[in-house]
């Protein structure tokens, strides 16, 4: 595979010509914002999100009032939430095979479920206390969630992205920004291959050849033919000498 | 000028291409210098899925909690999932023909799957409030139903489960203090759920309840004058079989009809004269079950009348199958029998013992052990009698399909249980043998460069692009069993928890050979064994060219520290144990010397749990080079439960008469203890041995140089406070802190420590020539972070001039000591960082020249490429120009990912553990394996290949410009021929 030492200094600059810009990343999608919906295990999920969407309505911080569960009860709390895929959701879960391999994460994996046919999820026995919770899906990039789980108020929540700080008040998450792995190959265009190390070296001979002589049109012809005097005393191998037929000079 | 500003342009060229970091790849080059592995780990259960027509697949769970579907026809994988790693998957089965139902989780967690995609279904929590046995009850679904009732047991609660939505329908308490449930058990068209267990140690309890809405409907409850143990099984739903404490009496009760009898047996009248403690198999059968001590398995038939027979006595080894039922109620199961290297596959129906349905002999190769665990499966022969399948699992943790007495497929699922990882080079190409068949014909290369032109012109069509694409990955150069000039292809030696030892190609990830290590397999002396790691014992270069490279095994017997140490010694080309050792003293370290012998075996030294230093190889050659040595020689133990980390040398022993020359007492030379109220150790890391440093001076901005501080002794641990251990988020910012230290293990100075408050584990970690990075968890932003900390050797510091370095007034050439004090000045910087690591490493090349980038396994399973220059403790918010020229990055708050530099791209290394880089002979090239459950390996240029053109360098490119050149040279010359002769003729 290794050519000739020389020619591989030659084309030294070429070996730097695999990258291409790449693909400009979209921008942040925002987030909608809607309810927090969090309740506890001991309570049926329906009226307390009912509760939710109330206290929504009159733009109070969302409770879960009355729960039976009490604060550092074995039975721990829920997390409900829900992952939304902007693309993928048009196509309906479940037909593709990728969102079935999406995962969330509580706590840097000591917790891992996976998403329902809606996107929905949920972590149960959780404390209270903070909690970490991460999307891992190939393709997407997403924030890890601040959760906070508060003993004191039973199924008082509060959820906000670590990346942009941004607070949440429905657990719904989206990604910031799909990932794309690979670099795009730019098409072809007669630019890139001028612009090659190939391309610069037939540009400059190009150069040479009509540009040159124009040059040496341009010259006066006396100056110039003891400039080529100059150069033939001197001995310096002028172009055509060292061509063959030059010797019949 | 047009030449100057040619040479401008192309500095300029140079200098974008230096700015770029990231190594990344288009997508058509995905696989030519990468490979990618899937595997589900060692079986535990499985269920077949055969009876519709269209795709036939077997679904399995495995040990490293992966449930997944595979192709009964290749054995590939349709899908799969990869479990937390507290998610263990107790039970599953096939609902309703199109759901996998798993309980998962000690059975708290019960969801389902959609059998065609692996699409999560529902998920359903249960809730249980004492720990019990966990159990799952799927009725086999009877022509098209709608919907079943699943029974789940779990935490002494037992749950009928809709296998729609998963909702709870009735949930019902059996339990008390001493009650354990055992067995749920529904007769096949009966309304009545069963639950049989154990009320105390010697009172049989029964409960019947109504399947409908989980009433009780009668509890009753049996004495037995012994005490049992808890081995049980329900035979053909009428009949418990269980064993008392002692292993010698059986007890069956019947339970059918509502009337409860117990019965005692003793074994030995039954299975005759001394049949010792007994167990019970698990495998259920139609009216029989076996029972098995340490020499034979015993069959007994439980008759009508509810006698028992003796059925058969077999001595041989033998796996069973759960029976399966075909046909018109006929059920039948696999015996599987192993006889040296061949396998005798018999399936028997369940109501005629001494007949056989089947009996075929399998050839399996003698090098995957005993049969562990059979599966059985039938089909539809054209003759249309029934034909047997059978799913395998063996010792080495494989899978094999068999049909027809040939195996159809094998996975080598051992290697989703990779311990420890080392590399050998291959042998090297000998004279005559032809270079390479691809070059051999001028034509076919010429024509396979046109067209990757073409290609890289966008000029190619869809089957012109095929094309290419197939001769990249064809490329039998990589795939080459010969030492390559660039040091791509080497073998990767891997150990795995079966004790089967891989050797793997780096350039197709093929198994070049295994071996399952002999020392490594159960016997009476070693009962558990299991391998701890593996090193690289002899690499012959100089003095012995013609052995073979050979590597060292090091195993122990028993799980614990104390455990005797296990030494297995393997010939890496031939891939046999050429040699084995079973020491009596146990291992808890191994600390590879840095000298060789005369063959270059190199020297190791074992040390045991009373901390004693054991020499190998045992020759007195070795024991000379030791000897000499011996002044130099340190280590180290860290005791985390303790917080102790302690130093130790050798001390030099007289000979006495049958004491043990080889080994060493140790001489305690400091420790460190942490105060365990405050510290606890949480993560240790050490320079890796083969570390290679090219300089030891950094040239910074202003033509200024540091030194770096660069000691093999240099030891990285950190602590956190013992609240902050727990997982993420269980402390709060005031509790805890996480403490760094950097400790020289010689003489166990602290060289260095550094407190971040509100900061816990885990912590990962990699040190490296003078740095160190972790990562850890900031609790005040509740964010991940990393952190770098250099030290730098200030007493070089003044090495700066030039006149001291002509007149030779410079301390360069003193050589290091870790005893003499070290003036050293640490530097540190912290940055956010978005996911949690699963493991850090860094790349590492030949001669270390090139520039170094961590590799960050993340929590979504992704090895990321990250630049150590992000990671720069002389990052600032607004560099001056010469440090921008110097390469200096802006400071941000968070460090940067950019897809294009996961080394993984769109593929996940499942279950990832390690990542591992070995250099290639390149300078500019890393070798990266990343193992978990899946492996991946690829190659890394960090700085660029800037030694070597890229393998899809475009010759004919090249070759078009010199004939468009020398074609110009032609006419300008023709021109100028033309022009001389006009100006003559003039």
């Amino acid at each position: 595979m290794h050519p000739p030492c020389l020619m591989f200094l030659v084309l030294l600059p070429f070996v730097f010509l695999g990258h291409k810009t790449r693909k400009k990343e979209r921008k942040d999608r925002s987030l909608s914002v809607g309810v927090l919906s969090m309740c506890s295990t001991m309570r049926p999920c329906s009226l307390t999100l009912l509760l939710v969407a109330l206290s929504l309505l009159l733009s109070f911080p969302p409770f879960c009032s009355g729960s039976a569960a009490s604060p550092g009860s074995a039975e721990g709390f829920t997390i409900n939430g829900r992952v939304k895929i902007p693309g993928l959701a048009v196509q309906a879960f479940g037909v593709s095979g990728k969102p079935s391999d999406a995962k969330v994460i509580l706590n840097g994996g000591s917790k891992i479920t996976f998403l329902r046919p809606d996107g929905y999820f949920s972590f149960h026995n959780i404390s209270a206390g903070t909690h970490l919770i991460e999307v891992a899906v190939i393709g997407y990039f997403f924030s890890p969630v601040r959760v906070d789980v508060s003993a004191r108020h039973p199924g008082k929540v509060q959820a906000a992205l670590t990346e942009t700080r941004r607070s949440l008040s429905e657990l719904v998450l989206e990604p910031l920004r799909e990932e794309q792995y690979y670099e795009i190959r730019e098409p072809f265009s007669i630019m890139s291959v001028v612009k090659s190390p190939m391309g610069l070296m037939v540009g400059f001979m190009l150069i040479v050849m009509f540009l040159m002589p124009k040059l040496v049109e341009n010259m006066d012809p006396e100056e110039m033919r003891r400039a080529q005097e100059e150069m033939r005393s001197q001995g310096v191998p002028s172009l055509a000498s060292l061509l063959p037929g030059a010797a019949r000079q | 000028m047009a030449e100057r500003s040619f040479f401008l342009f192309l500095l300029l060229l140079f200098l974008s291409s230096a700015v770029e970091f990231s190594a990344s790849i288009f997508e058509d080059q995905v696989g030519l210098m990468d490979w990618h592995q899937k595997y589900i780990g060692k079986v535990n259960h499985a269920v077949f899925h055969t009876q519709k027509t269209g795709r036939k697949r077997v679904v399995v769970s495995t040990e490293e909690n992966v449930l997944a579907s595979l192709d009964l026809r290749h054995g590939d994988i349709f899908w799969r999932h990869v479990l937390g790693p507290s998610d263990a998957i107790e039970a599953f089965d096939i609902a309703l023909g199109k759901y996998v139902i798993t309980l998962s989780s000690g059975g708290s967690i019960l969801r389902a799957w959609n059998l065609p995609d692996g699409q999560m279904i529902w998920e359903s929590f249960l809730k249980g409030s004492r720990s019990s046995k966990s159990m799952l009850l799927v009725q086999p679904s009877v022509g098209a139903e709608k919907e079943t009732v699943l029974l789940a047991f779990y935490g002494g609660f037992l749950h009928a489960v809709s296998s729609i939505d998963g909702e709870i329908l009735w949930r019902k308490d059996l339990g008390s203090e001493s009650l354990e449930i055992q067995q749920i058990v529904q007769p096949v068209g009966i309304e009545v759920v069963y639950a049989l267990g154990f009320d105390g140690s010697s009172q049989f309890a029964a409960y019947e309840i109504n399947a409908r809405n989980g009433e009780l409907m009668k509890h009753e409850s049996v004495h037995f004058s012994g005490s049992f143990s808890r081995e049980n099984l329900v035979v053909s739903d009428g009949v418990f079989v269980a064993l008392d404490a002692s292993g010698s009496i059986l007890v069956t009760v019947h339970f059918q009809n509502g009337e409860y009898s117990l019965q005692e047996m003793r074994i030995s009248s039954l299975l005759g004269g001394n049949f010792g403690k007994a167990k019970l198999l698990g495998a259920k059968l139609p009216h029989m079950f076996a029972l098995r001590n340490d020499k034979l398995t015993g069959f007994l038939k439980v008759t009508d009348e509810g006698k028992l027979e003796t059925l058969e006595r077999i001595n041989n080894e033998v796996s069973i199958s759960d029976s399966l039922s075909f046909a018109e109620k006929q059920r039948a199961f696999a015996l599987v029998q192993h006889n040296d290297n061949k396998v005798e596959f018999r399936v028997k129906l369940g109501h005629e013992w001494n007949k056989d349905l089947l009996q075929e002999t399998v050839n399996i190769d003698p090098n995957r052990g005993h049969v562990e665990n059979v599966f059985i499966n039938n089909y539809i022969r054209t003759d249309r009698s029934y034909g047997f399948r059978a799913l395998i699992v063996l010792e080495d943790h494989s899978l094999l399909l068999v049909q027809q007495g040939e195996v159809v497929w094998k996975r080598e699922d051992g290697l989703a249980s990779i311990l420890d990882v080392t590399t050998a080079e291959l042998p090297v190409e000998k004279v005559g043998v032809s270079v390479s068949k691809v070059e051999e014909n001028l034509h076919e290369w010429l024509k396979g460069h046109i067209l990757k032109l073409k290609g890289t012109l966008m000029l190619a069509t869809p089957e012109d692009v095929a094309t290419i694409q197939g001769m990249r990955l064809k490329n039998s150069e990589k795939s080459k069993i010969t030492r390559d000039h660039n040091g791509f292809r080497k073998l990767l030696i891997v150990l795995t928890r079966s004790g089967k030892v891989f050797a793997l190609h780096t350039g197709d990830g093929r198994i070049v050979w295994s071996l399952l290590l002999r020392s490594l397999r159960k016997s009476e002396a070693c009962t558990s064994p299991t391998g701890i790691r593996i090193y690289p014992w002899q690499i012959p270069h100089h003095h012995a060219l013609d052995e073979n490279p050979s590597v060292l095994v090091v195993g122990r017997c028993l799980p614990t520290d104390s455990g005797p140490g296990v030494l297995s010694f393997i010939d890496a080309y031939a891939g046999k144990e050429f040699d084995s050792v079973a020491p009596t003293h146990s291992v808890v370290q191994i600390i590879p010397l840095p000298f060789t012998d005369a063959l270059e075996q190199r020297l190791h030294l074992l040390i045991d749990a009373n901390q004693r230093a054991h020499l190998y190889p045992r020759s007195p050659e070795a024991l000379t080079i030791f000897n000499r040595e011996m002044s130099n020689v340190y280590w180290y133990t860290v005791v985390a439960e303790n917080g102790i980390i302690r130093g130790y040398a050798p001390k030099s022993t007289s000979v006495n008469e049958g004491s043990d020359e080889y080994c060493f007492d140790p001489t305690d030379l400091w420790s460190i203890v942490f105060p365990m109220e405050s510290e606890k150790i949480v993560a240790w890391v050490t320079r890796k041995l083969s570390e290679v440093v090219h300089t030891q001076a950094k040239v910074i901005a202003d033509q200024d140089v540091m030194y770096k501080y660069i000691s093999k002794n240099l030891l990285f641990v950190a602590t956190t406070s013992p609240k902050g251990t727990g997982e993420i988020g269980s402390a709060t910012p005031d509790e805890s802190s996480l403490i760094v230290y950097l400790i020289d293990t010689v003489t166990g100075r602290i060289l260095h420590r550094m407190i971040h408050k509100g900061c816990q584990a885990p912590v990962h970690a990699v040190l490296s020539e003078n740095w160190v990075v972790y990562h850890y968890f900031n609790l005040r932003s509740h964010r991940f972070e990393m952190s770098v900390i250099e030290i730098y050797d200030q007493s070089r510091a003044d090495n700066k001039d030039v006149w001291k370095l002509v007149i030779g007034k410079h301390n360069l050439t003193s050589p290091v000591s870790s005893y003499s004090r070290p003036e050293v000045k640490a530097e540190s910087q912290s940055y956010f960082f978005t996911h949690s690591a699963k493991a850090i490493a860094v790349t590492s090349t030949a001669k270390g020249i090139t520039s170094r980038q961590l590799l960050i396994g993340t929590v979504g399973d992704q090895v990321l490429a990250l630049d150590k220059r992000y990671l720069d403790p002389r990052r600032k918010t607004d560099p001056t120009q010469a440090e921008k020229e110097e390469g200096l990055i802006p400071l941000t708050d968070s460090l940067p990912i950019i897809p294009q530099s996961y080394v993984t791209h769109a593929l996940k290394v499942e279950g990832l553990r390690d990542i591992i880089t070995v250099p290639a002979k390149l300078e500019s090239t890393t070798l990266v394996f990343s193992y978990g459950v899946d492996l991946f390996l690829t190659r890394l240029a960090p700085s660029r290949t800037y030694d070597s053109l890229t393998e899809d360098f475009s010759y004919a490119l090249l070759l078009l410009t010199i004939v468009v050149l020398v074609g110009a040279i032609f006419a300008t010359w023709i021109l100028s021929e033309k022009k001389e002769l006009r100006e003559k003729w003039r």
